[in-house]
């Protein structure tokens, strides 16, 4: 039992990361329909933030906390910069986006690989992240409680922006129906940049938090890619509470085959249980209900 | 009537001309070593043709061809493993003690060997086709659940340390269906083989272009759901497509294996899968004969150039990526077009541009010659 209930908090953990990395690609994905490939590598940009930071500052414990906004900047604006440059002219070939953001996530990993080296660099934990608590009798790391903490409370904000200030109403109108809302005097273009920006530096943020229970290196952003990508389609596109549970029942599902089998098999048989899911529902958890065919 | 004969002495001097560069030029020309890259590039782009007929005719992008690629080359691999082990003997990697797993007794005997080469990938292709296709899952989701099989195919293969050699992958093989892999007329031999099966596909991929089922496939890509209309089923043409693509790279997988000598899971990931996609977007995804130009193409800078600067090939092949699929999505050989559009289009009639659907997506040709006449002769072989 208790073997389960440390697996169950390392999926919790696992969940939240992909949670942080699915919420900026499902609305970038659900907004303006592209596929950021080089979603990961504002993770690893992140994570990277993580450890200039700690080598500018040298205390672990403030360099975490000021690396949090900081990296959210560091990813935002990069993907600003990728949303102006290339995505703008792409909005209407959705699947060639993938394939230039994937090009740019290629050349973004080889810099960080010269500029950084290959091997992982060590980005320390700060002091209060390095215990444990117990929970139910089972050890829970405080760096993990972190991460779910920094998730959670990233959807929160996220929520409540989308739902109660302006911009978040502009959002929403935007992913309802672009037309309309440009019609109603909704500056789409802005609108879509923003949403990039918040997205990507979603990404920033899970980039730190990576770096508590993962190493720091160039190809950190591939690895996590795949299965962010996978809670976007099984949670639906641009569906906030979609994001939610699709994460955390990826993330708990692969601990729990990881449990029982070898942690490769466990992303087969997550594969599996995510296609046999499009079976039942091919629009994933929520879907916006539209008259469209498409 | 007469045009389309025409076509066809086109088509058939094509034909030639590739078969007396591959047959007669390259092997005079080239040293041994040059030839057994080439030949290894000739594999390389028998994935590509079958992205071309998935990708650049079907709209269906297919991020994950290294799954099939690996499945190919690995049946092959076992097979040549146990036929160099000798009746009833084991690989030497395997563990002592640890019994041989059943399923690599059944590649044992060449002809099953060669059948499931083939077979296996067609039928996984049609399951996951069915499953994905008749739900309407399309676009980028199929995109990404291709591109997860090929990631979870990978981390399979590097878990099966006992079985398929793990990350190491397998390799040392000495012989090729008897053939001594060590004889350099043997292996001049599997370079012929290579070149051979490379022109059979292009030309099967031709009929199928020129076949009612090419014109129902771009039809599919074009306007799926009036083709739902006309009463066609949209998910068994993509299907088609899909097993069509899924053999050929298997097939070059199979071939990969003896030319190179080794497969390991790097060759089948998620980074070699879309590695496999940037010759036929370079070549011009929706032409016969782009890509498999454009992945040889690739190929050969590629190699040139990670010889001596490794960094350098990767910042290139992200700016390829970039570059072609962002502003020539016909390939190279719409650059002229392209041009040429460019400044016709200052004085052309506005909304004619715009008025048919997306911009920028040029890639409505792909019909017989008779439809599109300077795509179609530029692409006859």
């Amino acid at each position: 039992m208790d073997a389960v209930l440390g697996q169950l908090y390392a999926g919790l953990s696992l969940g939240s990361v992909l949670l942080l990395i699915a919420l900026g690609l499902t609305l970038t994905f659900g907004q303006m329909g592209v596929i950021n490939m080089a979603h990961g590598e504002f993770l690893m940009a992140g994570a990277y933030t993580a450890f200039v930071v700690q080598q500018v500052i040298g205390g672990a414990g403030s360099a975490m906390l000021i690396a949090l906004p900081l990296a959210f900047l560091v990813g935002g604006l990069l993907g600003v910069l990728l949303e102006t440059t290339l995505i703008s002219r792409l909005y209407h070939r959705p699947l060639d986006t993938l394939l230039v953001t994937w090009g740019v996530s290629l050349m973004l990993q080889q810099l960080a690989r010269d500029v950084f080296g290959a091997p992982a660099v060590e980005v320390r934990a700060p002091e209060w992240l390095r215990g444990n608590i117990e929970v139910l009798g089972v050890p829970f790391t405080t760096g993990r409680l972190f991460i779910v903490v920094l998730a959670v409370g990233a959807v929160a904000v996220l929520s409540a922006v989308l739902r109660f200030t302006s911009l978040g109403r502009r959002i929403r109108a935007v992913v309802q129906s672009r037309g309309l809302a440009e019609t109603s005097g909704i500056n789409s273009r802005r609108t879509d940049r923003v949403t990039f920006f918040v997205g990507s530096g979603l990404a920033g943020i899970a980039g730190v938090a990576l770096t508590l229970i993962a190493s720091t290196q160039p190809y950190m952003g591939q690895t996590y890619i795949v299965d962010a990508f996978l809670v976007v389609v099984a949670g639906g596109i641009g569906q906030v509470r979609g994001a939610v549970l699709a994460a955390f029942g990826l993330g708990v599902l692969q601990a729990l085959f990881a449990y029982s089998q070898s942690v490769s098999t466990a992303k087969v048989l997550l594969l599996v249980c995510v296609i046999a899911f499009l079976q039942l529902r091919p629009q994933g958890l929520f879907s916006v209900r539209t008259r469209s065919l498409v | 009537m007469t045009r389309r004969w025409a076509g066809s002495a086109s088509v058939l001097s094509g034909y030639l001309v590739a078969a007396v560069i591959l047959f007669g030029a390259a092997p005079v020309l080239l040293s041994d070593f040059r030839l057994r890259l080439l030949a290894q590039f000739l594999c390389v782009a028998m994935v590509a043709v079958g992205i071309g007929l998935a990708w650049g005719s079907g709209g269906m992008l297919t991020l994950g061809q290294g799954l099939f690629f690996g499945l190919g080359a690995y049946i092959m691999a076992i097979h040549l493993q146990l036929s160099d082990a000798g009746p009833a003997g084991r690989p030497a990697f395997m563990v002592t003690g640890s019994g041989l797993p059943w399923w690599w007794e059944l590649f044992r005997n060449p002809v099953t060997a060669v059948l499931g080469i083939i077979a296996v990938p067609a039928l996984l292709a049609l399951l996951l086709g069915l499953g994905v296709f008749r739900r309407r899952v399309k676009g980028a989701y199929f995109a990404i659940l291709s591109q997860a099989s090929a990631a979870a195919f990978a981390l399979l293969l590097i878990s099966q340390q006992n079985t398929v050699g793990g990350s190491n992958g397998l390799s040392n093989f000495r012989q090729f269906f008897g053939f001594a892999l060590s004889d350099p007329v043997n292996r001049r031999m599997l370079y012929f083989i290579a070149a051979g099966v490379l022109i059979a596909m292009v030309a099967a991929v031709h009929q199928l272009r020129r076949s009612r089922y090419g014109e129902l496939l771009t039809a599919v890509r074009d306007g799926e759901e009036r083709v739902r209309f006309l009463g066609y089923d949209p998910a068994l043409v993509k299907v088609l497509a899909y097993v069509v693509a899924a053999v050929f790279a298997a097939v070059g997988g199979a071939l990969f294996v003896p030319i190179v000598g080794i497969i390991s899971p790097s060759n089948v990931g998620v980074v070699p899968s879309i590695g496999f996609l940037i010759g036929v977007a370079v070549g011009g995804r929706a032409t016969l004969l782009g890509p498999v130009l454009g992945s040889l193409a690739v190929s050969y800078a590629g190699s040139t150039l990670s010889e001596n600067v490794e960094s350098l090939w990767i910042y290139l092949q992200g700016l390829l990526f970039v570059l072609v699929v962002a502003f020539l999505p016909g390939g190279i050989g719409s650059l002229g077009a392209a041009l040429r559009g460019r400044r016709r289009a200052v004085g052309d009639v506005p909304g004619r541009s715009a008025g048919h659907g997306p911009p920028g997506r040029p890639l409505v040709d792909g019909g017989g010659p008779e439809r599109a006449p300077a795509g179609a002769r530029s692409g006859g072989v």
